[in-house]
């Protein structure tokens, strides 16, 4: 009788693996079958033209590049940086606790709430108005406690030994900081700035009202720099668009295009990690 | 004895409202092994950890008194901890190699202090190592990962590691503890040689480990130093009761 019981649990767990495992693989397999005959080499070097009547994604390619690079140079420093300061500087008190509280109230906050505050804050209020470099703050403050909280989380794994080695030979704190702490939590650093990534390629809220849903290229050198403030709808915010005006063949062209790039720099990345996690 | 190494006036170290040491007059000879001795928690650590002001990282603590080096205040006003712990190094319990080569770790302090190049650093680390005798086991593999060395082999790196940085005295917390008996032989074996050059001060748990590497001992208990005399003194004639009873193992 037990017997049975435990051989009936286990193909029980096994049908919720099987399930997992095949919507994950259905899902991936309907937007690539979908969407591939959309994804031609001119649908991925051209921008939409009206005229035409053709559809192109060049401008939303590059304007995601753009967002996804801006986003980590604003969110990255400033979230190992707090992370360095709440983990080893702060004495543990009730500054650092609101800090962490705060942090974990932030990352569970409704993205399109973030997309308001941006349009309000940085649009309006900084006069940076529809721009890549609004959606750019935007997306970082979303990311923000993701690259905190995983950074914190590698160095509370460091182990006391490597600090107190370090120190008692004569390191600076941001010495032993940079030289030790860095490198080895460095595996962790790069889940956060990963988790980062996968959340600024699949936004679309936030941007919508703060980045907008421009899709030029530049046409100059000097263009590429003002596009910074001219706004660019990146792949998810044009993927949106493209549904809400039932465009669904380009729809799809543009999901498999993301979920190229969302497994590219998942395989990057873990390359990278690999590469730091030597020792 | 004379002009001690490391001389300390009525120490008194609080850990909060824990009253860690207790008028600790002490004075540490030059280029001998001195053994801190007594039961856990009874302050031998704390008074290691004061000579290289890692006491100081510490929250809540509290030191009166004081801690001279070579007749220099270390908490005085013109001491710079970062030279302070160049000049005194330290080996921990836990072999604590850092998570790089094995060369990188003992380059590690050198590279804190200055400049150097690449022959200076691939000399130091040689030297280094040779010291700590343990070049001839890695000698082929310097680019190796510090962590793959056995317990003992990571113990010794720390030695050498602490020796790169040309200390001038070596703290040594229960260093063989985590070892295993051959380890602790070479250890104990490494002691007798570094004493030439430096001043070496040393916890152990174990009597006769203090007995055989050591010319001076301590004997702590509860923060106070009970008795301090030379090793053959204190462990064949000790004047205190306390004292007796301990290294016969009534307690501890």
């Amino acid at each position: 009788m037990r017997r049975l019981k435990d051989d009936m649990l286990l193909c029980l767990i096994y049908l919720a693996a099987f399930a997992a495992e095949f919507l994950l693989i259905g899902i991936l397999g309907y937007v690539f079958v979908k969407g591939f005959p959309q994804v031609s080499w001119h649908f991925l070097t051209s921008v939409t033209s009206v005229l035409q009547g053709t559809a192109g994604i060049a401008g939303n390619i590059v304007n995601t590049l753009y967002m996804v690079i801006l986003t980590l140079l604003i969110a990255v420093p400033l979230g190992i940086g707090s992370a360095i300061y709440l983990n080893e500087y702060a004495r543990p008190g009730k500054i650092v606790g609101l800090i962490a509280f705060t942090t974990e109230t932030l990352s569970g906050i409704p993205s399109i709430l973030f997309g308001l505050f941006g349009m309000v804050f940085f649009g309006s209020a900084l006069g940076l108005g529809y721009s890549i470099l609004t959606g750019a703050f935007t997306l970082a403050l979303m990311v923000l406690p993701l690259i905190t909280r995983n950074t914190q989380e590698a160095l509370k794994t460091v182990p006391e030994a490597y600090r107190s080695g370090a120190l008692s030979m004569g390191a600076g704190r941001w010495h032993m900081i940079r030289t030790i702490l860095l490198p080895a939590a460095m595996p962790g650093i790069l889940t956060g700035i990963l988790l980062a990534v996968g959340r600024i390629l699949g936004e679309s809220a936030a941007l919508l009202f703060t980045a907008g849903s421009g899709y030029f290229l530049p046409r100059s050198f000097g263009g590429w720099f003002r596009k910074l403030l001219e706004s660019g709808g990146t792949l998810s915010v044009q993927l949106y668009l493209s549904m809400s005006k039932a465009q669904y063949s380009v729809a799809f062209g543009i999901a498999a295009v993301l979920l190229c790039m969302v497994l590219g720099i998942n395989l990057l990345l873990r390359i990278l990690a690999k590469k730091w996690d030597v020792v | 004895m004379t002009q001690g190494k490391v001389i300390t006036k009525k120490l008194n170290i609080y850990y909060g409202s824990n009253h860690a040491l207790k008028d600790v007059d002490i004075s540490i000879r030059r280029n001998v092994v001195t053994a801190l001795i007594g039961p856990s928690g009874c302050g031998k650590s704390t008074f290691l950890k004061t000579i290289n002001r890692m006491n100081d990282l510490v929250d809540n603590v509290r030191i009166e008194g004081k801690v001279y080096l070579d007749g220099a205040d270390i908490y005085g006003r013109g001491m710079d901890v970062t030279r302070l712990r160049k000049r005194v190094g330290m080996v921990f319990q836990q072999p604590n190699p850092f998570p790089m080569s094995i060369y990188d770790n003992i380059a590690y302090g050198p590279r804190i202090h200055e400049r150097k190049s690449k022959a200076q650093l691939d000399e130091i680390v040689e030297r280094s190592l040779r010291q700590a005798a343990i070049w001839e086991e890695v000698r082929e593999g310097l680019y190796q990962s510090a962590l793959r060395l056995s317990g003992g082999q990571k113990q010794r790196l720390c030695i050498a590691r602490a020796l790169a940085v040309e200390p001038e005295v070596l703290l040594m917390d229960e260093p063989t503890s985590a070892l295993d008996p051959v380890s602790t032989l070479k250890v104990e074996e490494l002691l007798c040689h570094l004493k030439k050059s430096y001043t070496i001060v040393v916890v152990t748990h174990n009597m006769q480990q203090a007995a055989r590497v050591s010319d001076d001992t301590a004997f702590f208990l509860a923060g106070e130093v009970v008795e301090y005399d030379t090793t053959a003194r204190l462990f064949s004639h000790p004047t205190d009761k306390r004292t007796r009873a301990y290294i016969s193992g009534k307690f501890g």
